[in-house]
């Protein structure tokens, strides 16, 4: 039953760190705000309870079992919120995705802000 | 396995920051600054468990809380304009 | 390196924000170094608190520094001396964790070895900071209080006919409200815990009254000033940081009147560790309706304010 446990925690523990290194580097290499928005904020909000659930298959049962579920509840409900809320302050800004028309040649224009 | 993923979280802690002082925008730094946020409570989660540190989770529960009320404040005091500046009125629906 | 870029940016909001990833790492410092409340007073006040008057006040000012105009020689001359005199005191200083340090020889060993027998309480910190060293506390409790008057003083909090209830800065966000409105409670609730729970982890007034203060802040940030001050209005919080601070004195001045020295919790019950129980409760209880409501009065002076 350990082994189990231990195995599952193992793969979880492992799937949430790569997806948080996906999600920083997408954050880092991706062109513009919007698309750096879905990178960070979706591998972010998928990585975060794996890995909080990685950790949690590694504890015993006691309080502090439960205090990992209420982190993740709260890192589950606010880290979209925090992200949809900036992103409408953004399109408030001013600030227009980068979108690129395929019927042109050249590759496409962009019309973001700097 | 653990290490690992502390690892893992202090080189996207790394990475977020690059972008907080890259961004061209200022909307690029507080997304990166609430993904630092969000890292660090990770951090502190599972750094707390592996270095045997008292009541981390009271400061990761914490700090996760204080992570999403700074990001508000931050978009709040930076993008909108308060309703008695003398410039604007109040805001409608963007 | 973080302090550094702090200071040679002009760029104030992003000062502001490395401000707060300082306070962060300076508490992952001291949960390292076992300091559980400080780390978490730390990270509530530095991390969040701050953070957020710091914002509200760049709001009212100018967001890059202005640079100087000349430079300040005597200036640089009085910091660089008195900079060089702290750094060659700290040589001389004891290194950290050394046993036969001055700070670890005469009461320390006391409080350790007895403390839990006359307080009775797992939690040590909040035994020598609401018990044995209770003066202390009250006076940082009352500094905090203080604080709150002087900003009342200078900045005062303004009604304003504009922040009606329902208006809103942000402006209806669906998505933002209905999570709030959701969480707050549950803020509250951790809050109502980790004022309760000092006595067994970390915990206290202080952080509780910071958590609480921040769930007030939130709902002021999300649905407007008008509804906040409508919830909470200013009046309620002179009060009630007064009368947090007089929790505190009525607790030292009814030991004075049971014939005790001022905050002796012995006095309170038959049971002198019943007695210590219950004084570090009300005390706790007196530190954490102050603070609440001083950082609450400090940022409705703050972000009520709109810019010119």
């Amino acid at each position: 039953m350990t082994a189990i446990l231990e195995l599952l925690s193992g793969v979880c523990l492992l799937l949430g760190g790569v997806l948080c290194i996906t999600g920083g580097v997408g954050l880092l290499r991706m062109p513009d705000f919007f698309s750096r928005v879905h990178a960070a904020g979706v591998t972010e909000t998928l990585a975060a309870p794996l890995l909080l659930i990685g950790l949690l298959l590694q504890m015993e049962l006691s309080l502090d079992s439960v205090k990992v579920v209420m982190i993740l509840i709260l890192v589950l409900s606010t880290n979209p919120t925090a992200t949809h809320a900036l992103t409408r302050a953004t399109l408030h800004g001013g600030q227009q995705p980068l979108v690129f028309d395929d019927d042109e040649s050249t590759g496409g224009e962009g019309t973001s802000k700097p | 396995m653990l290490i690992a993923a502390i690892v893992a979280i202090l080189v996207t802690m790394f990475l977020a920051l690059i972008r907080t002082f890259l961004g061209p925008t200022e909307y690029d730094r507080m997304l990166a600054a609430n993904s630092f946020g969000t890292k660090t409570v990770l951090l502190i989660a599972l750094g707390g468990y592996a270095l045997s540190w008292n009541s981390y989770l009271d400061v990761a529960l914490l700090y996760a809380l204080l992570n999403f009320v700074g990001t508000i404040a931050v978009m709040r005091f930076f993008e909108y304009r308060s309703v008695t500046d003398e410039r604007d009125g109040p805001e409608s629906t963007p | 390196m973080i302090a550094v870029a702090a200071i040679v940016l002009s760029d104030l909001f992003a000062v502001v924000m490395l401000f707060g990833v300082y306070s962060l790492l300076t508490a992952a410092l001291f949960m390292n170094l076992d300091a559980v409340d400080v780390a978490f007073t730390e990270a509530a006040v530095g991390a969040g608190v701050t953070t957020v008057l710091m914002l509200a006040s760049l709001h009212l000012t100018k967001r890059w520094e202005a640079l100087p105009r000349h430079h300040h020689f005597p200036g640089l001359l009085v910091v660089s001396i008195t900079g060089a005199a702290l750094v060659y005191a700290v040589l001389d200083a004891p290194l950290l964790g050394d046993p036969s340090a001055p700070v670890h020889q005469h009461v320390t060993p006391r409080y350790i070895e007895q403390g839990q027998a006359e307080v009775g309480m797992p939690n040590l910190v909040t035994a020598v900071l609401a018990s044995y060293r209770g003066y202390d506390t009250f006076g940082e409790t009352v500094v905090i209080f203080t604080a709150g008057l002087a900003v009342l003083l200078l900045l005062g909090i303004k009604d304003d006919p504009r922040m009606r209830p329902g208006v809103s800065a942000i402006g209806d966000q669906v998505v933002l409200r209905s999570v709030v409105k959701v969480l707050i409670p549950l803020v509250l609730l951790y809050g109502l815990y980790v004022q309760f729970h000092g006595d067994f982890g970390a915990g206290g007034g202080f952080q509780a009254g910071v958590i609480f203060a921040t769930a007030f802040v939130l709902y002021d940030l999300v649905f407007g000033e008008g509804s906040a001050r409508a919830v909470v209005p200013p009046r309620w919080l002179h009060r009630l940081a007064a009368i947090g601070v007089l929790i505190y004195g009525g607790v030292g001045v009814y030991s004075l009147l049971a014939g005790r020295p001022f905050l002796d919790y012995s006095a309170l019950a038959d049971d002198p560790v019943h007695g210590q129980h219950l004084g570090v409760l009300l005390v706790e209880l007196g530190v954490g309706i102050t603070v609440f409501s001083v950082v609450l009065l400090i940022f409705y002076a703050f972000s009520g304010r709109g810019r010119r």
